[in-house]
């Protein structure tokens, strides 16, 4: 290895022993501009995945508020606090807010970060498009609180269902901010996912053949297929929505031949995978963890792949299930009845193999395997409501109720949030360099973990004994007082716990325990550079000959020579065995992508007020996307310099 | 020489030597080809449920088109020949740009954008003979946004051809523009594609079912 390997891969000393060469000098075209400018164009996945993680991050704090607010107005009966308007606001922002703008948008974020890495890729494939991929999410879950700040914040429920949110019934701007935030986060989520598709599918480290890839890869690659097939749907559902709003079109209006109900199938085609996309990413985290800390492989690899795959066709038929109150035919109900209990199958089966692997490995209890835990017992517990839910005549009963609203917080919290804070303590330290302090970790997880369940628990009940949702407040005649006081309180426990973790986040940034490239003796790629990676992540890049790299004796097989930083170049290899293919180079950072996204942005909010904005809107944004894609003449004078002879 | 004694793992062994590479591909190998299908899928996802949103309003009423005409063939019968006739050059400029032929990608592209121009003209006749409003009723709507959200496509592709032609005549140029400029063809070949069942929702399917 080269003296510059002290930075880099299977690197121990990060800031000792380093020669006293420059980024610059190490790493070529990898690094960025310094300062500001720098920082706005910058095009590494991993800044622009820091940024993904903490913005949405922010999300989840914001929508927790939110919560915290309904909360506190639902804690005693008759309460003033909070009138019904500001109260329809509140629940529809918080579930538009953790639905689309936190759960899904983290996840891609963690695989726009950690796909790449655990690949052994130097580079995301279409780095400026993540990087105009994040400035458009920003931008548009601003515009959502910004407008919750004005008092026009979207009041018709997290699905926006017609006619409530059409033209009869949903008068001034709120529901066109809905809409609208839908295109932003669509826009996003489909650039990301089409991203990391090409990035598991070209950019994978010689030799690891689709067999070998982490479970958290494959997770994610069957994510962003479901991202790819059922987001248009909602894409085309909201653009129908404003078009009926803004120019008189009639999709959902009952009167001129459309349908309310063709709103709500558009939404749960999309929406019941949506719950996939969380959850699925959740079980890759869960696996990942699991094998680290049982200190084995993951029993049944294929299973737990097959399953996955399975789970992702068959949450596309399950759409319906939503839809048991309306009026479509018995028959197609007892269908997704069945459908939504045949897809119990698929995560037992993960389950099982879970539990095959703690039941065989040597346990290491470190809170990520705490939150992995919490995961199990929560999960259960949501996926068998869910089979309650399943049946028709029952679902009747408590449609509409609290009942569900427990259901659905046991399973995306359960099944997405418990593992996602198991994934922060476990990747921590790689973004870091740092370890986040354990007993800090474990009293957030203890908090977490009794509050969640004090708090969601109590809805069951409430639900089974008539409580709607969304209702803003209760006569103290119900009864439902006490329990409802008992769930604010569950919610209080949340809160801190939540503020443990920024505090923790805050403090090992900068003084926790050095954690070296390595800290949990893991098998996969992303362990063996430097923590934090370097620029350009593998120096060099390394070839792989096994399922756990940095666990079997030969599982590294040798390094990538022959690849340039200047320009900055990857290895793509081929689909299904990585053999090495081609090399290809990366462009460089540029401020287009943010120019881009803020004319992106002028176009959809000014589209909510006049239509035309989508005509003049375009030029902007076609004269940024030129801009952008122009290759100056030195790129192509180094691309040039690059190429075999003819 | 301190991390590789802190490993036990050895990274000497040179696995792949990636300088003997070339650095750029064409087809299914490029990473641009899997950049554009994946366009491609989700586009085709949208134009699929909007056909599925045309058949869900049509059960909603007795007769289709509801209180209008279908609209007119002619315009719509000629784009399908302009398109299906744009796939020849369509083709050229892809085999040209495969064999590093600048003149032929040249030459391709300016005719693939005269087709392009030609069809968004007749583009726009075929909105003058629909026979109905997007605002009259829910059929128009559907009609209107279909057609719509084709001509989007349209738009947009034959603005791609024209930056990327214009690059080609004006550099700066390296190797790796003409796997732009093949799978751009590819993006071509889409819309032509998805146009067909288009043309056969709108123009065929009111006329005989």
């Amino acid at each position: 290895m080269s003296a510059d390997g002290s930075a880099g891969t299977l690197a121990a000393h990060p800031g000792r022993d380093r020669p006293a060469y420059s980024a610059r000098e190490r790493y070529g075209g990898w690094v960025d501009e310094p300062g500001l400018l720098g920082a706005l164009a910058t095009i590494d996945h991993k800044r622009v995945g820091v940024r993904f993680i903490t913005t949405a991050f922010g999300f989840f704090v914001l929508g927790g508020l939110l919560a915290g607010l309904m909360r506190l107005q639902l804690s005693r009966p008759d309460s003033t606090l909070i009138g019904p308007d500001l109260y329809n606001q509140l629940f529809t922002v918080h579930g538009t807010t953790m639905m689309f703008v936190f759960a899904v948008p983290i996840m891609q974020a963690m695989g726009v970060y950690f796909v790449p890495l655990m690949v052994g890729a130097r580079d995301i494939a279409f780095p400026r498009m993540i990087a105009y991929a994040y400035w458009v999410y920003l931008f548009g879950g601003a515009m959502l609180f910004v407008a919750l700040a004005l008092n026009i914040g979207p009041d018709a429920g997290w699905f926006s269902y017609t006619p409530l949110a059409g033209p009869q019934y949903g008068v001034g701007k709120r529901s066109d901010f809905w809409a609208q935030l839908i295109t932003f986060t669509e826009v996003s989520g489909l650039l990301v996912a089409v991203s990391v598709i090409t990035t598991i599918f070209k950019l994978r480290a010689p030799g690891m053949t689709l067999n070998r890839m982490p479970l958290f890869v494959w997770a994610l690659l069957i994510t962003s297929f479901m991202i790819v097939f059922a987001l248009p749907s909602v894409m085309m559902a909201s653009t129908a929505l404003i078009l009926d709003r803004l120019v008189g079109t009639h999709f959902y209006n009952q009167a001129e031949g459309g349908d309310a109900l063709l709103w709500q199938h558009l939404f749960w085609f999309f929406g019941h995978p949506e719950v996939y996309f969380i959850f699925l990413p959740g079980l890759g985290f869960v696996s990942t963890i699991v094998g680290t800390f049982s200190r084995r492989p993951v029993f049944g690899y294929v299973a737990v792949v097959l399953s996955m795959i399975a789970t992702g066709f068959l949450s596309f038929g399950l759409w319906v299930h939503h839809m048991f109150a309306t009026n479509v035919p018995e028959l197609g109900k007892s269908f997704f009845t069945a459908a939504s209990m045949v897809i119990a199958i698929p995560t037992a089966t993960q389950i099982f193999c879970w539990i095959a692997t703690l039941w065989t490995g040597r346990i290491v209890l470190k809170t990520p395997l705490l939150f992995v835990l919490g995961f199990f017992f929560i999960l259960v517990l949501g996926g068998l409501t869910g089979i309650m839910l399943a049946a028709v005549p029952l679902d009747l009963q408590i449609h509409d109720t609290f009942f569900v609203v427990a259901h659905l917080h046991y399973v995306l919290i359960g099944g997405g949030v418990f593992p996602l804070f198991g994934a922060f303590y476990y990747w921590f330290p790689k973004v870091t360099g740092r370890m986040l302090n354990e007993t800090l970790g474990r009293w957030n997880f203890w908090l977490f973990f009794i509050g969640f369940n004090v708090a969601f628990f109590p809805m069951h009940i409430l639900g089974l004994q008539g409580m709607p949702r969304r209702v803003y407040t209760y006569a103290a005649e119900s009864g439902w007082g006490t329990l409802n006081l008992i769930s604010s309180l569950g919610a209080v426990l949340i809160v801190v716990s939540v503020l443990l973790f920024v505090i923790n986040v805050v403090r090992s940034r900068r003084r926790g325990t050095a954690a070296g490239p390595d800290p949990w003796g893991a098998s996969t790629l992303e362990w063996a550079t430097s923590s934090p990676p370097p620029p350009g992540n593998f120096h060099p890049q390394l070839a792989v000959n096994g399922r756990e790299p940095l666990w079997e004796p030969d599982g590294v097989s040798g390094r990538v020579d022959g690849l340039t930083n200047d320009p900055p170049e990857v290895l793509v290899t081929t689909l299904l065995d990585a053999s090495p293919h081609h090399r290809r180079a990366v462009p460089a950072p540029t401020i287009w992508p943010l120019l881009a996204a803020i004319a992106t942005t002028v176009m959809f909010v000014s589209s909510i007020f006049t239509p035309w904005a989508v005509v003049w809107g375009s030029i902007p944004i076609a004269i940024a996307l030129i801009a952008w894609f122009w290759p100056t003449r030195e790129e192509a004078a180094k691309h040039r310099k690059r190429e075999l002879p003819a | 020489m301190t991390a590789a004694a802190a490993t036990p793992i050895a990274v000497q062994r040179v696995a792949v030597d990636a300088a003997r590479l070339p650095n750029h591909a064409f087809g299914h190998q490029s990473v641009m080809w899997w950049g554009t299908v994946g366009i491609m899928a989700i586009e085709g996802t949208a134009f699929a449920l909007t056909v599925f949103m045309y058949f869900y309003v049509w059960t909603r009423v007795d007769a289709w088109p509801p209180d209008a005409l279908p609209p007119e063939l002619r315009w719509g019968t000629l784009n399908v020949a302009i398109l299906l006739a744009s796939v020849l050059p369509n083709y050229y400029t892809k085999r040209a740009a495969e064999r590093y032929d600048l003149r032929g990608v040249r030459i391709g592209m300016v005719v693939c954008l005269l087709f392009g121009a030609a069809f968004i003209a007749v583009r726009a006749l075929e909105f003058t003979t629909l026979n109905v409003s997007w605002d009259t009723n829910a059929y128009g709507s559907a009609v209107y946004l279909l057609l719509g959200l084709h001509t989007t496509h349209l738009v947009t592709d034959v603005a791609d051809t024209a930056v990327l032609g214009t690059l080609m005549f004006t550099g700066p140029l390296d190797r790796s523009r003409f796997v732009d400029v093949s799978e751009n063809a590819l993006y071509w070949n889409f819309v032509v594609a998805a146009w067909l069942p288009i043309y056969a929702v709108l123009y065929l399917m009111p006329r005989w079912l």
